[in-house]
Formats: C-alpha cells, structure tokens, sequence
C-alpha cells in the first residue's frame, strides 16, 4: 500500500473514531449541556434540589404582577404541559414580555414557588417588520371574531 | 487523465501566484462593493424587527462573521488534510493562510454577539453550549497559529498543525447543531437547508448579500497571505529569482 493511501485511511478512521468518542461524551454530558429546565422536567424532579439551576419556558399571558415595591415580580413559566410561578427581585430585562420566552436563574423554594436571582429575555429565531407582527395579530383577532360570531 | 492534470496545474506554486494574483483585485472589488450596499440596506433600507427594534441590525455582521469564521474552518481543515495526506505543499500553504481571517471572523462573532445579548438577553455572555463551543473554536484557531509559528521548518509545522485542525473540526458540526440538540439561551436555526426561512425577506437578502461580501473579502486576504507565504517558501526556486528580476527591472508581470 502506498504512503499517501496509508494515511488517507489514518485520517479517515482517525476522524470516524474522534466523531464516535465525542457523540459518547456529549450524550453523556446530555443533562449538563442543557442551559434550562423546562417546567415539566422540573415537576417530574430533573432539576437538581436545594442548588441553583436555571427554568425555561414562555412567561404565561397577564401573570405578571408587580408589588408596590416596584422591584418585586411574580410570574408564571410555562413550556404548554406544566407552568410554575417565579418570584424575582431585581430589574427584568428590555425584552422581557408576557408570551415571550425567558431564563430564570435560582432555586427552588419550599412552596413550590422558583426564586430568581437573575432573568434574562430569550428570543425566537424569527425577524419581521413591526408592521408584519400587527398585520398577524390583526388577521389572529379577525379569525377570533369570525369564530365567535360563528358559534 | 485530463482533469487530474488540470488540478496538478493549479496546485503548482508556480502556475498559483500569477492565476490569484488576477483574482484578487475581482474579489476585493466584490467584497468592496457588496459591503458597501449590504451596509446601506442593512442600516437604512431593511425594517426594523418588531421585538427588537433596531438593534437587531447587528445580525447583518453576526451572522455572516459567524457562518464564515465556521466555513473557514472547515476549508482549513479540508486544506490541512489534503496537505498532510497527499503532500501538496500549495494546500499546506492555504490552510495556514485561512486560520487568521477565520480567527478575526471569530472574534467579530463572538464581539457582536456580546454586544447583541446585553441589551436582547440581558446579558454580555452565558455559558450555554452555543456559546461555549463556538468560544472554543476560537482557541482551536489561536491554538492552530501558535503551533504553526512555534515550528521553524515550515513543512514539519504544516504537518503538526494539520492534525490540530483536523481534530478541531469535529467541533464545528457540534457548534452547528447545539441550538439544535440543547436547549440554549441562543435562538435555534432561523435559516437552515430543509426549512423555511423565519425572516423577512429584505432582512434576508440583505444578510446574503452581507454573506457573499464577507466571502469575497476572506478569498482576497487568504488569497494575498498565501502568496506571500508561496514566495517565502520558494525564495530559492528559477521563478521566483526571475519574477524578482522583472519586477526589479520596474517590468510588473
């Protein structure tokens, strides 16, 4: 065989075999990788206890509550099966928005209530116009509408 | 044999230099141009977006930067194991004339991202696994250089850092992929092959044309470097002293 086809295949094999350990080590690594806990993995007790983690999900239509302290805010994470309340003291993002999504950092307190020391804003993957955005929530209302009139 | 031998043509150093030295002025001229008109759509023209106003207007440096420094890669590594494999002295040469434009796209990527999060996340940068392994393909790169220029025979270098590159790249699918396989603060694909875009179209043409911008201006650096490199290396070659002697002589070839 010659040199060069020698090492056509130390490279090949090589790059299979480094492809195969990395594959292992991050499936190993799979549960650490992961930079949230959605609120369903987090019922069914995922997430790790008494230590901090971090809980995705999308911030639930009109929970938002604000106490007259002005910083204290209560509001519930949802991923559409299961929906936790989260209480943060602090300033919440610019882009933090209901039915948006969100990160909080904290523990989980004994009630049952998530206690955030940092929230950060999580955006989606889509870019349009403003005016695009209005003429979907409009076409949204129209269609609502239609479909109580039509009951 | 005809087409093999028209890849032995150009992977001579010496049929190289004058062939890319007729390219670059056609890609600085694109690059130039494409920047100059991705900019002014990117700024003036597009919409802004309808959460983040206008400081999503950062993406049309991001994601070209980010999407190049990864290609690059890739083509690095490509060059690195031609070069080790079939000893082509000319791919040794253009892997280690990407690594440092892939390396500055890097830096610029992960740069406006920073700038990026703070004000859409709330935060400069997280350990999330986007983040991460594309941060860690910035010290593959830095780690690529150094061994390069760590090693004086230029021939030894290219054949150490070529295994270096060619580890590395199982890196970049892992980049690729995090948003897909992990959650992450950072947004899945918003453009990917296989799914419809979730952007506006303007956006959209306006990053490609950002995109192919970027592209001509990483051929013309690499381009420019490699030369250098060919005329180092064969400083000692009948060509070279001629191409020195016409040029002396105030003739430009």
């Amino acid at each position: 065989m010659k040199a060069r086809n020698k090492r056509l295949i130390f490279v090949i094999v090589g790059v299979a075999g480094l492809a195969v350990a990395a594959g292992l080590v991050l499936n190993a690594l799979n549960s650490n990788v992961a930079f949230f806990f959605s609120p369903t993995e987090v019922k069914a007790d995922k997430a790790p206890k008494d230590r901090t983690f971090r809980l995705g999900g999308m911030v639930v239509d009109k929970s938002l509550k604000r106490e007259d302290d002005g910083l204290t805010v209560h509001f519930q994470v949802t991923d559409k099966l299961e929906t936790m309340d989260v209480t943060f003291v602090g300033i919440l993002p610019d882009l933090f928005q209901e039915g948006q999504g969100v990160v909080a950092q904290g523990k989980l307190g004994s009630n049952g209530v998530f206690m955030a020391d940092e929230v950060l804003a999580k955006h989606d993957e889509t870019y349009m116009p403003p005016e695009v955005q209005d003429a979907i929530e409009k076409g949204e209302k129209a269609n609502m509408q239609k479909n109580v009139s039509t009951n | 044999m005809a087409k093999s031998r028209f890849w032995l043509y150009f992977s001579s150093p010496k049929t190289f230099y004058p062939f890319s030295g007729k390219l670059i002025p056609w890609c600085v001229g694109v690059a130039a141009v494409l920047m100059a008109v991705g900019l002014y759509m990117g700024l003036l023209v597009t919409p802004p977006d309808y959460r983040m106003g206008d400081s999503y207007r950062i993406i049309y440096i991001h994601v070209p930067a980010v999407w190049m420094s990864m290609i690059i890669y890739m083509v690095m590594a490509g060059w690195a194991a031609v070069g080790l494999i079939w000893n082509v002295k000319l791919a040794e040469m253009m892997a280690g004339a990407l690594a440092p434009t892939g390396a500055i796209f890097t830096v610029i990527g992960l740069w406006t991202g920073a700038l990026w999060g703070r004000p859409t996340w709330g935060a400069y940068w997280v350990w999330d696994a986007r983040l991460t392994t594309y941060l860690v393909m910035l010290f593959l790169y830095m780690g690529y250089i150094a061994l390069r220029s760590a090693i004086d025979d230029p021939r030894r270098a290219s054949k150490a850092s070529a295994l270096l590159a060619i580890v590395g790249g199982i890196n970049v699918p892992i980049i690729y992929f995090s948003v897909k396989w992990w959650n992450t603060l950072h947004q899945p694909f918003t453009v990917a092959p296989g799914q419809e875009s979730k952007i506006d179209p303007t956006m959209l043409w306006t990053m490609m044309i950002m995109v192919i911008a970027f592209w001509a201006y990483t051929l013309a650096v690499s381009l420019i470097r490699v030369r250098c490199d060919i005329l180092e290396r064969e400083k000692n070659s009948s060509w070279v002293a001629e191409l020195l002697q016409g040029s002396s002589a105030g003739n430009k070839q």
